[in-house]
C-alpha cells in the first residue's frame, strides 16, 4: 500500500497536500470543509493586525493558463482571526497553519505572539505578498537581510515551528532561503504568487483587476515554482512546502521530486473543484503503485540524485 | 478552465434600455443571452470602479434584465449610465431554484422581488399556478410585478399600508397556506422574513427553497468570502439557492453574515 503521509517540522500530515493561504481560508467552517475534501493540512487566510476590507473587485480573474489575484489581504484582524483558529481546532483534527502578514517587523512579532496563544500547529509568516507594494514597499522576502531579520525576530516570539513564505520573484532564492534557515526558520514555503502581472480588457481598454496588477498563479508558473523549490532544496536542510501551479497528481509528484516535503494547492481548487485534494491524492497513489513507491519520503528530492 | 467558462473575464455588453421602476429603483436591460436559470446571479463590472453581484429579474433569448436599487457608491455610478453605454458581466453563477409541483407560492421581501419575478415568468410558461406575495416598506419603493397571465396573482403588502395590504408578507403566506394546497414555497428577502417563511413551511409541511445572500467577491468558488457556518459551503457555488433541509444546517442563518473583511455582522 502506498503511504501518502508526510511529516513537516514534527507534525504528521495524512497526505502531502496543503491548502495554500488565501484560498477558501476566511473561516474555520470553510477550512474544515476543505479537510473533508481531502487536504492533509490547511492554512488560514493571512491575518494582519487590523481589520482590512481589501481591494475593490474584481480581485481575481483568470485566463487560459492560470489565475491572477489582488485581494489586498482582506481579513477581520488578529483578534477575530485567532477565534477562527480556535474554532477550527474544535471542529477538526487536521493540522492548521496560522498565517500572518504585516508591513513592519515588530508587528510580525506581535502577531506571532498573539496567534501562538491559540496553538496553531505551525505558523507561516507571509513576507512575500506582491499586491500591496504601494502600502508596504518591497516585500521582506526579496531582501536576504530583511528576511533574516524578520525570521529571527519572529522565532524569538514563539515555540511553534515557523514557516517562512518566500517569493518566486527572487532570483537569489538560495541566498534568501539560507538566511531564513540561519535565522531559525523551521520550514520554507516556496512560494507565493509570481509577479505582479497584468491583464487588460481590450473592449474597454481597462485593466481587469481593480488593483490593475495581481499575483500570478496556476499552470503558467509551475516550471518556475519547481525551479525555485529545486534551488531551495539544494541550499537548505529544512523542509519545503512546494507551492505554485500544481493541478494534478503528476504536478504534485514533480514538486516532491524537486525537493518539497509537502505541496501547496490554491488555484487548483478553481480548475478542478473543491474535492481536488481527494482527486490529487488518488492520482499520487496511482502513480506510486504503478512505479513501486511505498512512501512519499522516497520521492522527496529524488530528481536531484 | 472550468465548466462552460473558458475564463472568468468579463464580457462587455450594451445597455439596451433602462426602466424606472420606483424611487431609486431601475431595471437595466442588457443585450446578451445570459442563459441563466431563475435564482442564479451575475456579476456586473464597471471598468476601473468595482464589481458587484446581482440577481436576474428578466430574461429572453437576446437580453436580460436586472432590477437594481441605488444604495451606495457602486450603484450611484451605475445609475449615471445611459442606454447604449457598455458594462462588463460575468456569469451566470450559483445554483438556481427548482420548480416543483403545480401550485406554488413566492414570497419576496424588498429587492428579493427581482429573482422571484424571473422565477414567476418561468413558472407561468410551465403552466404552474403562482401566488406571488411581495412586500415593500412603502409604496414609493414598490416595483410593479404584475404578470399578464391569469395563472399568477400578485399580492402586494406594505409595512405602512400605502399600497396593497398593510402588514407582512408572512401573514399573507399563512392565509394562503390555510386555504390552498401549495407544493413549494420560494422566498428571497431579509433573512428574518425568510426564517419565518421556513417556519411556516414546516408548520404546513410544504417544501421550501430560498436564496441566501452573502458577501461575494470572486463568484466562482475560490476566495472563501461567502462561506457559511458551520457546514462550510460557498454561497456562490453551492448556493445562493438552497432548500430548507440545507438551510437548517447553516447555523448562521437568520443570525449573522460576514462583510468584505470576513467580520461577522449580526442581523
Amino acid at each position: 500500500m502506498a503511504d501518502l503521509s508526510t511529516e513537516l517540522c514534527g507534525i504528521k500530515l495524512n497526505n502531502p497536500l496543503i491548502l495554500a493561504s488565501g484560498i477558501m481560508g476566511v473561516t474555520a467552517s470553510s477550512l474544515a470543509n476543505v479537510v473533508k475534501n481531502g487536504a492533509g493540512a490547511v492554512t488560514i487566510k493571512s491575518i494582519g493586525p487590523e481589520e482590512r476590507k481589501g481591494h475593490p473587485c474584481p480581485v481575481i480573474t483568470t485566463w487560459e493558463a492560470g489565475m491572477m489575484n489582488a485581494v489586498g489581504l482582506s481579513n477581520a484582524g488578529i483578534d477575530r482571526g485567532i477565534e477562527e483558529i480556535k474554532k477550527f481546532k474544535e471542529m477538526c483534527d487536521a493540522p492548521i497553519i496560522g498565517s500572518v502578514f504585516a508591513f513592519k517587523q515588530s508587528l510580525f512579532g506581535e502577531l506571532t505572539e498573539k496567534i501562538s496563544t491559540v496553538n496553531p500547529d505551525l505558523i507561516e509568516i507571509n513576507i512575500s505578498c506582491p499586491n500591496v507594494e504601494s502600502e508596504a514597499g518591497t516585500p521582506f522576502a526579496l531582501d536576504a537581510k530583511a528576511a533574516y531579520s524578520v525570521t529571527k525576530h519572529v522565532k524569538e516570539k514563539t515555540k511553534i515551528p515557523v514557516i517562512v513564505k518566500l517569493s518566486p520573484n527572487s532570483l537569489n532564492i538560495k541566498e534568501i532561503a539560507k538566511e531564513c534557515e540561519k535565522a531559525g526558520a523551521d520550514a520554507i514555503n516556496m512560494g507565493n504568487t509570481l509577479g505582479p502581472g497584468l491583464l487588460i480588457n481590450i473592449e474597454t481598454a481597462k485593466p481587469i483587476l481593480a488593483n490593475k496588477f495581481g499575483g500570478i498563479s496556476g499552470p503558467a508558473i509551475k516550471p518556475i515554482a519547481l525551479k525555485r523549490v529545486w534551488d531551495v532544496y539544494e541550499a537548505v536542510k529544512i523542509p519545503i512546502i512546494g507551492t505554485g501551479g500544481v493541478t494534478n497528481g503528476r504536478d504534485a509528484v514533480e514538486m516532491l521530486m524537486a525537493g518539497a516535503t509537502a505541496v501547496g494547492l490554491g488555484t487548483a481548487v478553481y480548475s478542478r473543484g473543491i474535492d481536488v485534494f481527494n482527486k490529487i491524492n488518488d492520482e499520487i497513489k496511482g502513480f506510486m503503485k504503478k512505479n513501486n513507491y511505498k512512501s512519499i519520503k522516497e520521492m522527496i528530492g529524488k530528481a536531484h540524485v | 478552465m472550468c465548466d462552460d467558462h473558458k475564463t472568468e473575464q468579463p464580457t462587455i455588453v450594451e445597455i439596451l434600455n433602462i426602466k424606472d421602476e420606483a424611487k431609486d429603483i431601475k431595471t437595466f436591460y442588457f443585450k446578451y443571452n445570459l442563459d441563466a436559470k431563475p435564482g442564479q446571479f451575475f456579476i456586473l463590472w464597471l471598468p476601473g470602479i468595482n464589481e458587484k453581484p446581482f440577481g436576474v429579474s428578466y430574461q429572453d433569448e437576446d437580453k436580460f434584465g436586472a432590477t437594481i436599487c441605488k444604495v451606495g457608491p457602486f450603484t450611484d455610478e451605475l445609475f449615471k449610465l445611459k442606454k447604449g453605454d457598455k458594462i462588463g458581466i460575468r456569469g451566470p453563477y450559483g445554483t438556481s431554484f427548482e420548480l416543483k409541483g403545480k401550485n406554488i407560492a413566492l414570497v419576496a421581501g424588498g429587492y428579493g422581488v427581482a429573482p422571484l419575478s424571473f422565477l414567476a415568468d418561468e413558472a407561468i410558461k410551465k403552466g404552474i399556478i403562482v401566488h406571488f406575495i411581495y412586500g415593500a416598506k412603502t409604496k414609493k419603493v414598490l416595483v410593479n410585478c404584475d404578470k399578464k397571465s391569469k395563472k399568477c396573482k400578485v399580492h402586494y403588502t406594505t409595512d405602512d399600508g400605502t399600497y396593497g395590504l398593510k402588514g407582512f408578507t408572512t401573514e399573507k403566506l399563512k392565509e394562503i397556506l390555510e386555504k390552498e394546497k401549495i407544493d413549494c414555497i420560494y422566498t428571497v428577502g431579509p433573512e428574518v422574513m425568510m426564517k419565518r417563511v421556513v417556519e411556516l413551511s414546516d408548520e404546513f409541511k410544504v417544501d421550501c427553497q430560498l436564496s441566501l445572500e452573502r458577501y461575494i467577491k470572486c463568484g466562482f468558488g475560490i476566495c472563501g468570502q461567502c462561506v457559511v457556518d458551520d457546514i462550510g459551503i460557498r454561497m456562490c457555488k453551492e448556493g445562493p439557492c438552497i432548500d430548507k433541509k440545507l438551510v437548517k444546517k447553516i447555523s448562521e442563518f437568520g443570525k449573522y453574515k460576514r462583510d468584505a473583511s470576513g467580520k461577522k455582522v449580526e442581523f
